[in-house]
């Protein structure tokens, strides 16, 4: 007999608003039922309420978080209603978005154990526990490391070791990937469908890269503004608004069943790459998008031997780079590369050891800051720094009156990046998505000749992504240099020209997207692997396509 | 003999003997007694720290010791008492009002009052110094780990502080950053909201997410099935005796170190027992307390023989301290009237060198794997 794992009735959750105020409800009336050992994907759009149902599986929602839960969530027979979070933490082990943020220890076996020994274990179940997961989650090497001093990858293995210890039935993991560089998600991934395989735990994801997780769910569940509908991934992907790169494609080829991995896409494939080897088309520029400006554009950025040192670590290496109006280039590379700190050194407000950065004829280190901007501007890993007022309406009148421009050209640009947001909402109130989309806004009201962006794409959905997409094609439209870094090799396809590779602080790579993405498989797009023959996206197999048919 | 197995020292046996030593410290002014201790501490540090981050720090406690005589020094010349007899800085003496009499501002700098100011500056630094000292050969967060499970939750407590503290500082400096690329270079008052907000709130974040890892895993979990009634009866009872207890050790301290004590030799028990009794009362509320707690210890750190060596050690610095104190008390401070120069008294001296011994006979400590 297969026993549900979780089981949710009739579950809604409204969280508390301003006294007088009876908020909409974040969750209404879900009703779902997770068998045990089952991978099950959560998808839904930023806001559609996937934490807060991520966070009722272990009562962390209401218990921690306040707020109002009605009907009944029950795990393995206990309902939350009566087990506070901490009375779960034998039965169900959760991770969150950024694990060095949840870390309690320094090193990587006592963050292991910590949990044991608020449970109570005796310490010859813990070191045996402890060194059983080491293995289960390749990190036994790492055992004795600073939990500070590892990468992005090991960080989440270890977060989701020191859980695992405990010997949980239920994972719950809230974006487990996200933040991560294409290998240090792959480390992360293998590790849970180890998990699910050898120990057939039952694991539930959240995730907005939709497209690393997918081809290994037993089953989707779509968030949509607070309704659940939850089925097979073949069935779910038919009609879902968030698809990856391979479902999309198969929907457009007509494919049954759908193609949940490349895999998948490559053996359906077959006949439209032979179609393709047929036609011989020339092989790129394909796309409409990419299709390089006759005139030589002009160089607004132009960098010589950048080189920033900390102290005995040489972060960037004697980079040489040039930025092209009208161009919208991107900066891959591992986490720790050293893709942040040459963007800081480029916009001159990071530290920079040697070399020489121009922006048309100034050196932006040279320039005062409110200066600076106007020529170059950078939009951080982390916007939200940059706001400090209390309303969107607030921060927008500040820009303004910073880069001196027309009073309501901020608000305007914002009004045109995401619509809708009112002046009176409180910045750190607004989702990732939206808040990016305010420090653009205010970045791009000084109106830079060069637009620098650090990992945008983090935390966005797939729509958000087009939107980021369309805008920085505008911005580069009106004459400007965009350069931004991502982990993110679907959004690449779709927006940049141009792509840039770091490691060890040098540039390795550097050239038009679909040459360099298609170069190495860990920057493939989807559509790259499943097809090749130069096509990106599923854009550029209907414009391909389009024409033969034409 | 065969090498000892590296291991970390307990936490503790390293806290003791820094503590003896900043005992010994804190009982003379002698330079030539001062100098050994620095040098005693600066050897065992050398030999038995590892490159942790917070082993790293020692050199921040020196930087301290340091800018503390600095600072005594700067004091006495701008504000203290000048005496002596040997010039070495005439400066105008400022007439201060009525209200401040006994305040010399400026003034001429005698020799021996410099030197006496120097001292104290000395022995401050080298308190300091040997608490540094015990820092960076133990991990702070282990040694709360020692704590009885009664400190529980203080122990986590200060565990979350002392973790949020270096991302605070973190934060502060990413949103200076941040601020630059708004073109905000404004400085003074006006800054600091801009600066303060999105640091707090970047800080309280943290904390909620913290708080929300420690709760998904366990952190606070109790046995179930505890009644109410008797769960808070015995709070109560722990809170009480732990309380009062330590109170009475409070006031028991101040009788045993009062310098007139000596005065009334038929009472001198009493401030002995009020810290016994007190002892014994935050003992027992410990001990009730800590039974509510289930809490283990993963690879607790064993207390074998060196540790037991370490402590000791620490103790006969301070011994030898208080020997040489009842014997020869004058050959503890630095002779000022005339100047001379300073004896060395033999059982401070052997005590100090005794507490160098740690260097050897304690296991050295693990070596970061190769990775």
């Amino acid at each position: 007999m297969t026993g549900v794992a979780i089981d949710l009735r009739g579950v809604s959750v409204r969280y508390t608003g301003p006294p007088g105020v009876r908020p909409e409800p974040v969750l209404r009336d879900v009703d779902l039922s997770i068998e045990e050992g089952e991978l099950v994907l959560v998808i839904g759009r930023t806001g559609s309420g996937k934490s807060t149902l991520l966070g009722a599986l272990n009562g962390l929602v209401p218990h921690f978080t306040g707020g109002e839960l009605t009907g009944s969530v029950r795990v393995h027979g206990r309902d939350t209603r009566e087990y506070r979070p901490r009375d779960l933490a034998d039965l169900v082990g959760v991770v969150g978005q950024d694990p060095l943020a949840g870390f309690v220890t320094d090193t990587v076996e006592e963050e292991l154990a910590y949990g044991m020994e608020q449970l109570g274990l005796a310490p010859a179940v813990m070191r045996r526990r402890v060194e059983e997961t080491l293995d289960l989650l390749g990190i036994a090497d790492l055992r004795d490391a600073p939990l500070v001093e590892l990468s992005g990858g090991q960080q989440q293995r270890v977060a989701i070791g020191s859980v695992m210890t405990a010997h949980p039935r239920v994972l719950v993991l809230d974006e487990p990937t996200s933040a991560l560089d294409p290998t240090g998600a792959e480390e992360v991934l293998a590790a849970i469908t180890r998990l699910v395989h050898d120990l057939a735990i039952t694991v539930v994801i959240a995730e907005h890269r939709v497209e690393r997780v997918l081809q290994y769910a037993d089953r989707i569940v779509h968030v949509v503004d607070g309704r659940v509908e939850s089925g097979p991934p073949t069935e779910q992907m038919l009609t879902s608004t968030i698809a990856p790169p391979v479902v999309e494609l198969g929907r457009w080829a007509g494919w049954s069943p759908l193609p949940m991995s490349v895999r998948d896409a490559w053996r359906a494939g077959a006949a439209l790459r032979h179609q393709l080897e047929e036609e011989a088309l020339p092989a790129e520029p394909s796309s409409p998008l990419r299709t390089p400006e006759r005139t030589e554009p002009s160089t607004l950025l132009a960098a010589t031997g950048v080189t920033v040192r900390h102290g005995a670590l040489v972060a960037v290496q004697k980079v040489d780079l040039s930025l092209r109006a009208g161009e919208v280039s991107a900066l891959m590379g591992r986490n720790g590369a050293g893709k942040s700190t040459l963007l800081w050194a480029l916009q001159g407000s990071g530290p920079v050891t040697d070399g020489r950065v121009r922006v048309g004829d100034a050196d932006p280190r040279e320039l005062s800051p409110s200066l600076r901007r106007r020529r170059i501007g950078l939009v951080p890993q982390t916007p939200g720094d940059l706001l400090y007022q209390s309303t969107v309406g607030e921060e927008c009148a500040q820009a303004d009156h910073e880069s001196g421009s027309e009073p309501g050209t901020c608000r305007a640009l914002l009004d045109r990046v995401v619509p809708g947001i009112p002046d009176e909402d409180h910045p750190r109130d607004l989702s990732e998505g939206q808040r990016l989309a305010l420090v653009l806004a205010i970045q791009l009201t000084a109106d830079p000749e060069v637009l620098l962006l650090d990992e945008p794409t983090r935390g966005l959905d797939y729509q958000g992504k087009a939107v980021l997409a369309e805008v920085l094609r505008e911005v580069a439209g009106h004459g400007r240099a965009v350069l931004l870094t991502t982990h993110d090799v679907e959004f690449v396809a779709e927006a940049a020209d141009r792509v840039l590779v770091m490691a060890g602080g040098e540039i390795v790579a550097d050239g038009p997207t679909a040459a360099v993405v298609t170069a190495s498989p860990a920057f493939a797009p989807q559509v790259a692997k499943a097809l090749g023959h130069g096509l990106l996206t599923v854009a550029d197999v209907r414009h391909r396509f389009g024409v033969v048919e034409a | 003999m065969a090498a000892p197995i590296p291991r970390a020292l307990h936490p503790l046996a390293w806290w003791g003997w820094a503590v003896g030593l900043a005992v010994a410290a804190s009982m003379t002014t002698n330079p030539l007694l001062l100098g050994l201790i620095l040098g005693v501490i600066w050897f065992v540090v050398v030999a038995r720290r590892t490159d942790a981050p917070w082993a790293r720090a020692f050199r921040l406690y020196v930087i301290l010791g340091l800018v503390v005589i600095g600072f005594r020094v700067l004091w006495h010349v701008l504000v203290g008492f000048k005496w002596g007899t040997i010039v070495i800085l005439p400066l105008p003496e400022i007439a201060l009002p009525e209200w401040a009499a006994g305040i010399n501002l400026l003034g001429t700098v005698y020799l021996e009052g410099w030197l006496a100011a120097l001292l104290l500056g000395l022995q401050l630094a080298t308190l300091i110094i040997a608490i540094g000292g015990a820092n960076a050969l133990a991990n702070p967060k282990r040694l709360l780990r020692s704590l009885p499970n009664a400190l529980n939750e203080v122990g986590t407590a200060v565990v979350v502080a002392v973790s949020v503290a270096p991302q605070l500082a973190e934060s502060v400096q990413r949103v200076l950053r941040a601020r630059l690329l708004r073109g905000d270079a404004e400085r003074g008052l006006r800054a600091v909201p801009r600066v303060a907000l999105p640091v707090l709130q970047d800080t309280l974040d943290r904390s909620l997410l913290l708080a929300a890892a420690m709760e998904s895993r366990g952190y606070g979990h109790r046995p179930p099935a505890e009644p109410g009634g008797r769960a808070r009866r015995t709070s109560w009872l722990t809170g009480f005796l732990t309380l009062s207890g330590l109170l009475a050790v409070a006031f028991g301290m101040y009788g045993v170190l009062d310098p007139t004590r000596s005065r009334t030799p038929d009472k001198a028990w009493l401030p002995i027992l009020t810290v016994v009794v007190g002892l014994a009362a935050a003992f027992a509320g410990m001990a009730i307390g800590g039974r509510q707690v289930r809490v283990t210890t993963y690879r607790p750190d064993p207390w074998r023989l060196p540790e037991t060596v370490t402590v000791l050690t620490g103790v006969a610095a301070a011994a030898g301290m208080m020997i040489s104190r009842a014997d020869t008390p004058l050959l503890l401070v630095m002779p000022l009237q005339p100047i001379a120069a300073p004896g060395l008294p033999v059982a401070a001296t052997l005590g100090i060198l005794l507490a160098a011994l740690p260097a050897f006979v304690t296991p050295p400590p693990p070596t970061g794997r190769i990775r």
